[in-house]
């Protein structure tokens, strides 16, 4: 089938004008066509170039990435309706660029910013206004209806943003979630900041996703600059991804059992996150990866002893997961009652709004980076297909906790001996003028992906950032339909979405 | 019920000894850095060049550690000769004049003002208000109530509410969105209160300086008595910060 989409490889440099440059109708024609045969949305963003603005989309299918772009319209027929997945997409170009999708069905702000593009504010707010105000939210009508606002400071130590229920009694039977709180500009100083800032910005978009988005910097660039890392550092890279996941879903597993105020494997699992989060800073001498990850390799390599001491430390942690997850999730009957059919999202709500990662993987989709557009070392793991079907609490508990076990073992798996990688030079490389890429990786969250578009003189164009979670948050809502409002901290623990990676 | 005391049993007692007994983090960790003044100022001055933070000045050889992200750029480049860093992750200071630095701090039991201790050594309740930033230094001041670093047993507890709050503690670069939050937050905190910067973001804008949407620095809004730097401080920074400067 010719789509009229360019087929291109994750992580390869593409020359931006072989990039198929359509009239918007057929961009949009083409688009429907490949989203209604499976096709999902990996990217739609807006940019400027020569003083006119363009749109760019990336799609996927099967093992296959598809780009092409056009020249914005002021306005278009928005493709929401057709095509759930654009529906945060389009609201994010509306918020950067003045471009009103016609039609959509719930256009409001994201972040809450004016577009640069000094173009009237496609949603009539004042931003000398410090605060998202000036917001309706979606209201239920009825005598016995009441609304719930929490946020944006919330009561525990977490980030903040504000949730609107509308409930009737204790069911809810809307959430409305409005972000935007943690906006830092992050776009826009990728793009005028001096390139030295650049791996630190990417490594401090989301905090706890530091090494996925480190990576998919480094691929990008690695790309356009035609650099290639080597197999050392590929297979650290590959470890500290995987040593982020493990520090992650252990921690939320316990963050889980602490909701349901079972509290023995609350505080393992908070100690064994921590232990996690040591063998990072074993490795690069920061918790969370900092400092690892730089545009052609890494930065430390690891030498016999490290290696010993890694073997170890994951095999006792293991067997002690191992046993936590029995107790959290197996043989404790209290707590899969509470689990079990809390905040469920079936499988065609969940195609519907194009889930990814483990919330995905809990609703019966399969879709894992990491077996579809391998990067580093995952093309030799052979990472299984994996999914449950209930997409319910349990079900993302159980992926979770299986993803654990699973990253423990390829970790071990790799570490066969001393790693060494060559020293990374400390500037950022020259990037090709002209090029683009598109880098994806398989997060603990679920699928980064960061796009890269030069311009005639190699300086960066658009850098494009996409978090897991900007896919991700209305699958939150979703799960809280008609459900407890006092389920609100199981259901949000069991996603545990960012909220500085959606907003930027 | 069996499964809960095996478990129990195999997860033993976890939590430390400090500050009675020192602690030694990983080799790697990069705390206070140590400042060679006899470095060559051609070296001094390559390392403020690459330096992602500009937070190096060549000419008196001293680093900003609140715009410091303790990323090594700089003790990699000057293979130890300028910048290297020590395992000491006592770093924080109560004037932020004194985070910069050739690698000495005043003491910050010295520096803590009497009538702090006097009030909150006892009980310390703290509020968080996370602030734009990226996450990690909420994550690694919510590590303190793990068995391994059990605040609680300081008398020291993160509250749901400014108004059972002694104190908040902010991270982040405070974004234009999250200004008027914080600000009522701080409104919202029965006086006396404490103000705690924790992290480079807070302290400085941090990896975001430069953007429109965050502000420079915590101190440009609210009267701050205590920084902690890092990116993120470790947890036993934040403890060390507690822990001095309150008992
Ligand atoms: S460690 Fe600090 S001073 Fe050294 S290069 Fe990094 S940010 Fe600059
Ligand atoms: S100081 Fe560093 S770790 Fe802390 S919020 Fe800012 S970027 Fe994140």
């Amino acid at each position: 089938m010719k789509t009229g989409f360019l087929q291109i490889r994750h992580s390869r440099p593409v020359d931006r004008n072989r990039i198929p440059d359509l009239s918007f109708d057929e961009f949009r024609k083409q688009a429907m066509e490949i989203v209604k045969n499976k096709g999902k949305v990996v990217h739609f963003f807006a940019y400027e170039e020569n003083k006119a603005i363009r749109l760019m989309a990336v799609l996927r299918t099967d093992h296959l990435l598809h780009v092409a772009g056009c020249k914005a319209p002021e306005s278009y027929p928005s493709m929401s309706r057709e095509c759930e997945p654009f529906h945060m997409f389009e609201r994010e170009i509306a918020e950067q660029y003045g471009i009103r999708p016609e039609g959509h069905p719930w256009l409001r702000m994201v972040r809450y910013h004016p577009n640069c593009q000094d173009r009237p504010d496609v949603f009539g707010n004042d931003y000398t206004k410090d605060i998202p105000g000036n917001y309706d939210y979606y209201s239920v009508q009825g005598e016995e209806i009441h609304e719930v606002a929490v946020g944006p400071v919330h009561a525990g130590v977490i980030e903040p943003g504000h949730f609107r229920f509308n409930c009737i009694g204790e069911r809810v039977l809307n959430l409305e979630i409005q972000l935007g709180y943690q906006h830092r500009g992050v776009e826009n100083l990728l793009q005028t900041a001096d390139p030295k800032r650049l791996p630190i910005l990417a490594e401090n978009i989301a905090g706890d996703t530091t090494i996925g988005h480190a990576l998919c910097m480094a691929q990008a660039m690695e790309a356009i600059a035609g650099m290639e890392t080597d197999q050392g550092a590929g297979i650290i890279r590959t470890i500290a991804l995987e040593l982020e996941r493990l520090a992650n879903h252990t921690g939320d597993l316990g963050a889980l059992s602490g909701d349901v105020a079972f509290l023995p494997p609350a505080n393992y699992c908070g100690r064994m996150r921590g232990d996690f989060l040591n063998l990072s800073l074993l490795i690069c001498g920061n918790r969370f990866g900092k400092g690892l990850v730089r545009p052609g390799g890494v930065r430390f390599s690891i030498d016999g002893e490290m290696n010993k001491n890694l073997i170890n430390r994951l095999g006792e942690l293991k067997n002690q997961m191992i046993n936590v997850i029995d107790l959290l999730l197996i043989s404790t009957p209290s707590v899969r009652s509470r689990f079990e059919d809390c905040g469920k999202v079936g499988k065609t709500d969940a195609e519907y709004l194009g889930l990814v990662g483990p919330a995905g993987r809990a609703s019966g989709i399969p879709y894992d980076v990491r077996r579809v557009f391998p990067t580093e070392q995952y093309g030799k793991l052979n990472i299984p297909e994996h999914a449950e079907h209930t997409g319910d609490v349990y079900a993302r508990a159980k992926i979770r906790a299986d993803e654990v076990i699973q990253s423990i073992d390829i970790i071990l798996s790799l570490l066969t001996g001393p790693i060494a990688s060559k020293e990374v030079p400390a500037a950022v490389p020259a990037l090709q003028p002209s090029a683009f890429a598109v880098s994806l990786n398989e997060a603990w969250r679920g699928e980064v992906s960061h796009c890269l578009l030069t311009d005639a003189d190699g300086r960066i164009l658009r850098y494009k950032v996409k978090d897991p979670s900007f896919h991700n948050w209305n699958g939150l809502s979703m799960a809280l339909r008609n459900t407890g409002i006092s389920d609100f901290p199981l259901n949000n623990k069991s996603f545990n979405l960012s909220y500085c990676g959606f907003d930027l | 019920m069996l499964k809960i005391l095996f478990n129990r049993l195999e997860q033993g007692y976890r939590t430390n000894n400090y500050p009675k007994e020192k602690i030694t983090l990983f080799p790697r960790y990069r705390g206070l850095p140590s400042i060679h003044q006899d470095a060559p100022d051609d070296l001094a001055r390559q390392c403020a060049a690459a330096c992602p933070q500009d937070a190096i000045d060549a000419d008196r050889k001293v680093i900003d550690m609140g715009r410091c992200i303790f990323c090594g750029t700089c003790e990699r480049l000057s293979k130890g000769k300028f910048v290297s860093f020590t395992g000491n992750f006592e770093i924080s200071v109560s004037e932020k004049k004194h985070l910069i630095t050739d690698g000495t701090l005043p003491s910050l039991a010295e520096h803590s003002k009497k009538h702090f201790k006097k009030l909150f050594g006892r009980s310390l309740q703290l509020r968080q208000v996370s602030a734009a930033g990226c996450n990690a230094c909420e994550a690694d001041l919510n590590v303190l109530a793990t068995p391994f670093f059990d605040l609680a047993r300081f008398g020291i507890n993160f509250v749901a509410s400014p108004r059972h709050a002694d104190a908040i503690v902010v991270t982040g670069p405070i974004s234009r969105n999250m200004k008027t939050a914080l600000l009522q937050t701080y409104e919202a905190t029965p006086s006396p209160k404490v103000v705690i910067a924790v992290g480079s973001c807070a302290i400085t804008g941090g990896p975001f300086r430069g953007s429109g949407e965050v502000t420079e620095g915590l101190d440009t809004l609210l009267p701050v008595d205590l920084f902690i730097p890092g990116c993120p401080p470790h947890p036993m920074t934040n403890l060390h910060a507690l822990l001095r400067f309150f008992k």
